[in-house]
């Protein structure tokens, strides 16, 4: 064991973490709100708005992510409205083309938890709140809501470590995240093992750090089913 | 602009259609190795974490969790470049002098499949405890061995309650193998790749193999529920 060289190659792919963790943070925030959207359209009243929601589901969920990250970060540059645009500044770099990547892909799949979520709270509860006279907002802040959340965070739970590993697909587009500083080291001195090993262990221990958030997470909203 | 957008992916002499069908063939055939490899590891983790024996359960219990948990990207990374390393240090204490080098293909199905193998292992260690253990004691009181009650009742049936997540992970495995396009195979992602470099079209061929992953997914997806279908059939009502 190369103690020293292991110490040192830790010490430059932690630099990478600040970056991980912005993008899957950023990237889990804003596919949130665009799945909470998302899920809204799915239940619209309106078949077109219906249509569009399953359409961008299977879109999003039927290809491979790498493929949506080429489209967005060498694609879109070909739109020359966009490149016109006020959005140019953001989408010429390849860091706000891998958060808007991966935010819709996260959106597309956390879409799917939250209809299954939705799905999940009983009918007849649903019903008896009805027959309360409850509706509209009201059924759904009350009765609805607070359910399908308890009903759908372990899912998210788990979208959110495979949106952690996903944000290894930016270093691709030249993002210099642990995974692209790890393929640096290693196109540098060879040695695969080592480096790629630590890198795991780091998304391993991230991934520890997502699981130890949903499970508090869980305790906090089942108060009635604290020992 | 030259030539039109459809003749460049068409199959004219100036179309990308072809290349792009056979790099797409090219992909399903890695997909279906990586799932292969994939059963194979998983049968075997199941085994080890429904084993009596401790040491083979945390065995399974550290496959699971280390390659559900660290990326895809990893692996391949680790496999492209490790294998080669690894095969050229065998070689030499078998008295082979030189370096030798894995094809990218085979380095991508072990790759892919040893991932896939995991998230398999899930799949049939819960699609076992959901077998009813009061058959498998008839069965035993039947008279049948081992060999004969996996194959009669522990086969069929873990493979009926599997199948709906093995469906989902086949669709995850096709993704995955867009990754093998950074280690140089000329999959679809890469066939495009190369086609958009060569047109500067890159819209129109990243389009195009969406696309055609899109396709390959649904066809799949409807080949899956199928079988699903035919194994159930015994539960229909």
């Amino acid at each position: 064991m190369d103690w020293p060289f292991l110490a040192q190659t830790a010490g430059e792919l932690l630099r990478g973490v600040p970056l991980t963790i912005k993008l899957a943070v950023t990237a889990l925030c804003t596919g949130l709100v665009l799945a909470a959207g998302i899920t809204a359209l799915a239940h619209n009243r309106l078949p077109p708005l219906r249509w569009f929601a399953r359409l961008y589901v299977g879109l999003f969920q039927g290809t491979p992510l790498l493929v949506q990250i080429f489209v967005i970060y060498y694609g879109l540059g070909q739109i020359e409205v966009l490149r016109a645009s006020f959005l140019w500044p953001f989408l010429g770099q390849a860091y706000w083309c891998a958060i808007l990547a991966l935010s819709l892909n996260t959106s597309a799949f956390g879409a799917e938890i939250m209809r299954g979520a939705i799905a999940a709270v009983p009918l007849n509860e649903i019903e008896a709140a009805r027959a309360m006279g409850m509706s509209g907002l009201l059924l759904q802040r009350r009765i609805i809501w607070p359910q399908a959340l308890r009903y759908g965070l372990a899912n998210y739970g788990n979208e959110a470590i495979l949106l952690l590993k996903a944000t290894s697909l930016a270093s691709v587009i030249t993002l210099m995240d642990v995974t692209g500083i790890a393929y640096r080291l290693v196109s540098r001195t060879y040695r695969s093992e080592e480096i790629l090993t630590i890198a795991g262990c780091i998304y391993l221990a991230l991934a520890f750090v997502i699981v130890a958030c949903v499970h508090l997470l869980e305790r906090l909203l089942r108060p009635h089913h604290r020992v | 602009m030259t030539t039109p957008l459809l003749t460049l992916v068409g199959f004219g002499p100036d179309g990308w259609g072809k290349l792009l069908v056979a790099a797409a063939s090219l992909t399903l055939v890695a997909a279906l190795c990586s799932f292969m490899v994939g059963s194979l590891l998983g049968t075997a983790g199941a085994a080890m974490k429904l084993s009596s024996i401790a040491p083979l359960r945390w065995v399974g219990g550290i496959y699971t969790t280390v390659f559900r948990g660290i990326p895809e990207i990893l692996v391949v990374y680790l496999f492209y470049f490790g294998g080669s390393l690894a095969l050229t240090h065998l070689m030499h204490l078998a008295g082979f002098p030189g370096f030798f080098s894995l094809p990218s293909f085979v380095i991508g199905v072990l790759a892919i499949g040893l991932l896939s193998g995991a998230y398999q292992t899930e799949a049939y260690r819960s699609a076992y405890l959901r077998l009813n253990p009061g058959q498998i004691e008839a069965g035993k009181a039947c008279g049948m061995t081992q060999p004969v009650l996996l194959w009669r009742i522990i086969v069929p049936q873990t493979l009926r309650f599997a199948l709906p997540a093995l469906g989902n992970i086949w669709q995850s495995v096709l993704k995955e193998t867009a990754l093998l396009s950074i280690i140089g195979l000329v999959e679809l992602l890469r066939q495009s790749t190369i086609a958009a470099g060569a047109t500067r079209e890159p819209l129109l061929f990243y389009g195009a193999a969406a696309v055609l992953y899109l396709i390959m997914g649904q066809m799949t997806g409807i080949g899956v529920r199928s079988f699903e279908k035919h194994l159930s059939r015994g539960w229909e009502r």
